[in-house]
């Protein structure tokens, strides 16, 4: 097989994978603290790349200021939407819990059509473009800063949970709340702060389809995708979250490259419910045995 | 008014619908559903119609969600394996629609069956997620096997024909649709006092208290699965035969998730709820609608947002039960019924 297109290919699914990865540590952040699965991961995306779009595109700030705000404003979405939403159901059985974030995705849908309208938008893309010599092979250099642009945040986000305050209150919940609790760790605040994060890092990957593929409706699929990448990595996992990211992107964009079927479409899908049968808690996530 | 509970006989005691009140409410909904077709315009029969075959796809998904327990996000799957079984069997074998009806919804069972297999390891949020999966593959397969299922075409079904009249008018199948989801409600209802809805609510409130005491619970389980998909691939199917053209976008995700939101505003675990929640479903975009349309002569770019209007509320609407009520409609029904049980008296 020529290396060239096999080189490209690596490239372009580790960079998709990336930004996959962004949206997944959202979602595990969330499930960490709170077992709640986010159906509306996709629509935080969507909310973000068309706020990036609002700041830079239609306010004209300079790209810098306009990604600052959209980031604020991605969090101020993330802190409202727990404390409506949220806050309330807390104890509530699992259904109520997943029907709760797919109604927040409808609305928040709903929200970003009312304002924007469902026809795409040109976004004027400030990651440069062009195609540069990597490895031998020519590849677009946004795709490369993407990949790079993702692993330094991703690595900081590691970091967050090793070393802060917030990173460890929030391992100490998912861990045992119960214990959390009555070492005096707030609850509230450590679920706020998860779904700000979550926000903010799906408004990262957001800014980056942007400037990628453009501000329009479609970017929603990966929200869905979101699922085979966590599955893969354990639902409670940030390494996994990442590693599970960069597989899906590889394997879609390597079964893009190598076959015509459309197939791409439903690898992960397969990817996920083979995980499922042999391994449900994923490469890196928590082993909990039940068995009835 | 009520005074207290007697029975004289076991019969009288074990009946569906016990007290006096509760027959005249029967009575009165049979008689209203026959008068119906005969006061109301096309346009409020399509509405009835689309609300039968909701009903009885909330009341096959409520068995397996409500019931055993078992999330499932594969909905829309289900019913475009029973619209796809019938309208094919119609279509390419001659079949009909009164035996490809069953035989498509005897498919669906099993194809119930397959999905609920991984539910013998999955629990919760695992099997939404595997349902999930089944859910985007069975989409993939229906757009992409242009061999069976015509990939992206239109499949166009002949309308069915009972007693030598062509089923083609809202108002003939109205009959059809309310018989069946009377009978399918029926079923349901006294499914859930038998002994096998009694093992799936055990399964569902403590799996395993349930297999301690003697249920077993992975086989109830795929019983669910299967019953459950019976009911959906009969709502497909008859939505099929309905609509007399079946495509793929009648079946996606979205379809899954407003059946989940149907038996969640309606209230989890209950008969009459499933019909409230599909009534609502149902009803909201269409009041929307034509609260748009009156306002187009007064504000012209109504029309332009009314989709997300309507895309809107349907979130809130989810949102709002399940902080507010969270036991649905069938609770608010079952408040008012309590409080006009004793009415005046009510202490």
């Amino acid at each position: 097989m020529n290396s060239d297109v096999f080189l490209q290919l690596t490239v372009s699914g580790l960079s998709n994978g990336m930004v996959y990865a962004l949206v997944a540590v959202g979602f595990v952040v969330i499930f960490k603290a709170s077992d709640v699965i986010n159906f509306a991961q996709g629509e935080f995306l969507l909310f973000g790349a068309y706020l990036a779009f609002a700041f830079i595109g239609q306010f004209g700030f300079p790209w810098s200021v306009g990604v600052l705000a959209t980031l604020l404003g991605a969090a101020m979405i993330g802190l409202i939407v727990e404390r409506l939403v949220l806050r309330p159901l807390i104890g509530e059985p699992v259904i109520s819990m997943i029907m709760v974030t797919i109604g927040l995705s409808s609305l928040l849908r709903a929200v970003v059509n009312g304002i924007w309208g469902a026809r795409p938008k040109a976004f004027p893309n400030f990651i440069p473009s062009g195609e540069v010599e990597f490895l031998g092979a020519v590849v677009g250099i946004d795709r490369l800063l993407v990949i790079a642009i993702a692993a330094i945040l991703l690595t900081i986000l590691t970091l967050f949970f090793r070393h802060t305050r917030d990173g460890i209150a929030m391992r100490a919940i998912a861990d045992d709340q119960q214990a959390a609790l009555s070492m005096g760790i707030s609850i509230k605040r450590v679920l706020a702060v998860a779904w700000a994060m979550a926000a903010i890092t799906a408004a990262v990957a957001g800014i980056i389809l942007a400037n990628t593929v453009g501000v329009s409706h479609d970017i929603i699929f990966i929200g869905l995708r979101v699922f085979p990448v966590v599955i893969l990595g354990g639902l409670d996992s940030v390494p996994g979250a990442i590693v599970g990211g960069g597989v899906i992107g590889l394997l879609e964009s390597y079964t893009a490259g190598y076959t015509t079927s459309g197939l791409e479409l439903i690898v992960p899908y397969i990817v996920l419910i083979l995980v499922l049968m042999i391994r449900p808690y994923g490469l890196f996530g928590k082993e909990i045995i039940e068995r009835v | 008014m009520e005074s207290g509970i007697f029975f004289s006989d076991y019969r009288a005691d074990m009946a569906l619908r016990r007290m006096p009140l509760q027959k005249v409410r029967t009575g009165l909904l049979l008689v209203g559903l026959v008068v119906f077709p005969l006061l109301a315009n096309p346009y409020w029969l399509n509405l009835a119609n689309q609300i039968a075959i909701a009903t009885i796809g909330a009341i096959g998904l409520n068995i397996l969600v409500g019931y055993t327990g078992q999330i499932s996000l594969g909905q829309g799957a289900f019913m475009a394996v029973g619209a796809y079984g019938s309208g094919l069997l119609t279509v390419r074998l001659d079949v009909p629609f009164y035996l490809s009806i069953p035989a498509a919804a005897l498919i669906t069972a099993f194809a119930g069956l397959v999905v609920g297999l991984p539910s013998l390891r999955l629990k919760g949020l695992y099997l939404a997620v595997a349902t999930l999966a089944a859910q985007q593959i069975v989409e993939f397969v229906v757009t992409h096997w242009d061999g069976l299922t015509g990939g992206t075409e239109a499949l166009v079904v002949p309308a069915p024909e009972l007693f030598g009249a062509r089923m083609n008018t809202d108002g003939r199948f109205y009959w059809i649709l309310v018989v069946v989801a009377l009978a399918v409600a029926l079923f349901a209802a006294n499914l859930f006092r038998s002994r096998v809805g009694r093992a799936w609510v055990a399964i569902r409130d403590q799996d395993i208290a349930a297999s301690a005491i003697g249920v077993n619970v992975f086989g109830y389980k795929l019983l669910a699965f299967a019953t459950s998909s019976f009911l959906v691939g009969l709502s497909g199917a008859l939505l099929a035969h309905y609509r007399s053209i079946v495509t793929w976008e009648r079946f996606t995700i979205e379809v899954s998730i407003s059946y989940l939101a149907m038996i969640i505003i309606g209230g989890l675990g209950t008969i009459s709820g499933s019909f409230f929640g599909a009534t609502l479903i149902v009803l909201l975009p269409a009041m929307i609608n034509t609260l748009g349309r009156s306002l187009q002569d007064t504000a012209p770019w109504a029309a332009t947002v009314l989709p997300y209007v309507q895309q809107g509320v349907f979130g809130l609407v989810i949102i709002l039960f399940l902080v507010l009520e969270p036991e649905g409609l069938a609770k608010l029904w079952r408040n008012v019924k309590d409080y006009f049980r004793v009415w005046p008296f009510s202490y």
